[in-house]
């Protein structure tokens, strides 16, 4: 292929370098120094991910958890100089700004729809298993090579902005790979077939409505205990969806996938462990009742659930 | 014949619900639970770090959607730009933005919306205006209630729109999860068969915003009646 994934990990990994470089840089830096280690071991696996044992990178892990879990990942003061700058240029631009913005989802489904198959001298243009992630890399390129263009930025301004969000994202930032790694972990170590073990033995599953009813409202379960549906997604699709839904009842697997993950998606609108989505914002807008976000979203919520065992029972 | 099944491995969940109960940090709950579930599935701790390993390596491909667009994101963000919308309801501002947002995130520009960009400096505001403008100025109970339902509206926006964009992450996480299955899916077949759900979201929760605004007028009419009457 020519263009490979990895040229994108390359790319993400020299990017948190930078941002590990930038803060190690900056003498104001409340946590300078375990920040600057926490972005830098980060950033290993995508540079010489492929070339290191993976114990190595497990105990990397580990180190960030501590980092984390000790409360050394900080933030520069350069976001709030930003804010300030930002207030005097507003509006200049106005609705051209959509042009950068819809670069990237253009290009996305250009090149995963319409280049999926291209060759060029009998070799694949796009990494041929990642063609929608390698697409949304170049979309990102183009992106900020019209947004440098339009706004007059620099590529180095682009980069300290890159740094400044991933700043502010902070630990958060890994919270999605570290559940979808313990997903992975916890099919390796059969906690899906302890939990078929319990469904199938405690629950009846010979009508089709009862199983769908179990895989729909435990994703959902799930992902209330866990904040994510990406690590419910495996223990309950290894545990109850392929084996009794599409195994043994013949559903569409696409449908189960579809319906099964706006079920756990259910699940994160009414647990307090998607804290992103539901306690951060309620901290925003400074509400006296931290569950206000919850509680504004639990009716929905509690419909789409009904909505989803109907759905899957019909289309399956 | 019965094989018995180790049950043990259930303790990861344990951990992540004691975890976020005493509110220990998400990165430092979720590495114990990894390696509670591995000890108490008999793996050695090589094996268990080497499985984090190769699963935080095999799950690269997520964090690049996240990572990659953040240059775009602040460069544009640093231009902030706004719209207003005059004689607009709480509810009919919040319908509009939840198809606004559903529909964004349906064409992968989920970071369009989102509450430290979006809700807090722009659309709470707005709706708190809206609400202002109709009703006079709101007692601190239904203001919470207005400014948590924007950030309700823009989650449900985004969680039912994001899943049907063929590019998302979920929907790579799926498609190599069931492709390690033995099922091979194409991820744009799990994109399009989320749009029943997406269409049902945006209803059920627009019926939700439209009563809202009759609660509201509801709530605020007996209120007002009194001081009319006083003055």
């Amino acid at each position: 292929m020519i263009i490979s994934i990895q040229y994108l990990y390359w790319l993400a990994g020299v990017l948190l370098l930078i941002t590990a470089g930038m803060i190690l840089m900056d003498r104001t830096h409340p946590k300078r120094w375990t920040s600057a280690l926490f972005w830098l071991l980060f950033a290993i696996p995508f540079l010489i991910g492929e070339r290191l044992p993976s114990v190595a990178i497990g105990v990397g892990i580990v180190v960030m958890a501590l980092i984390a879990g000790m409360g050394g990942v900080g933030r520069g003061k350069h976001a709030e100089l930003h804010d300030k700058a930002s207030r005097a240029s507003a509006g200049r631009l106005g609705h051209k700004l959509f042009i950068p913005a819809l670069a990237i989802p253009l290009t996305t489904v250009i090149g995963s729809v319409l280049l999926k198959h291209t060759e060029i001298g009998g070799v694949p243009l796009l990494d041929p298993k990642n063609t929608t992630f390698v697409s949304l890399g170049i979309g990102c390129l183009i992106a900020l090579g019209l947004a440098c263009w339009l706004t007059r930025d620099t590529p180095v301004q682009a980069l300290r902005e890159s740094r400044r969000l991933t700043e502010a994202l902070g630990w958060a930032m890994v919270l999605p790979q570290m559940l979808a790694m313990l997903g992975l972990l916890f099919n390796e170590a059969g906690v899906g077939t302890a939990v078929a073990h319990v469904t199938t033995t405690y629950i009846n599953l010979d009508f089709k409505l009862v199983a769908v009813i179990v895989y729909v409202l435990g994703m959902a379960l799930f992902t209330v205990i866990m904040g994510n549906g990406f690590a419910a997604f495996p223990v309950m699709t290894g545990g109850v969806g392929v084996p009794v839904l599409v195994g043994i009842y013949g559903g569409n697997p696409a449908v189960m996938a579809a319906i099964g993950m706006f079920s756990g998606y259910c699940g994160t609108l009414m647990t307090p462990m998607a804290a992103n989505f539901n306690i951060v914002p309620a901290a925003l807008l400074e509400l006296p009742d931290k569950n206000a976000v919850i509680k504004a979203q639990l009716p929905t919520a509690l419909m789409m659930l009904v909505v989803n065992i109907v759905l899957l029972y019909l289309l399956m | 014949m019965q094989t018995v099944v180790n049950l043990w491995p259930l303790i990861g969940v344990l951990v992540i619900v004691v975890g976020f109960v005493l509110r220990i940090n998400p990165l430092l709950v979720v590495t114990a639970a990894a390696i509670a579930t591995g000890l108490a599935a008999h793996f050695p701790l090589e094996k268990i770090l080497a499985t984090m390993g190769d699963g935080f390596l095999q799950t690269r491909a997520l964090q690049l959607i996240l990572l990659l667009p953040l240059a775009v994101i602040g460069l544009l963000d640093a231009q902030n730009w706004i719209a207003r919308f005059e004689r607009a309801t709480v509810g009919r501002l919040l319908i509009i933005y939840l198809f606004v947002r559903e529909s964004t995130a349906a064409m992968g520009l989920t970071s369009l919306g989102g509450h430290p960009q979006m809700v807090r400096p722009l659309l709470a505001p707005m709706a708190e205006g809206a609400a202002e403008k109709r009703y006079g100025k709101l007692p601190d109970k239904l203001r919470h209630k207005v400014l948590a339902m924007c950030a309700a509206t823009d989650n449900v926006g985004l969680f039912f729109g994001e899943d049907i964009f063929v590019a998302f992450g979920a929907i790579a996480l799926m498609h190599t999860f069931l492709l390690g299955s033995g099922i091979d899916v194409e991820p744009l077949h799990i994109a399009v068969w989320g749009i029943p759900t997406a269409i049902c979201a945006f209803i059920i929760h627009a019926i939700r915003l439209h009563r809202f605004d009759r609660s509201l007028t509801r709530e605020m009419t007996p209120a007002a009646a009194p001081v009319e009457a006083a003055q």
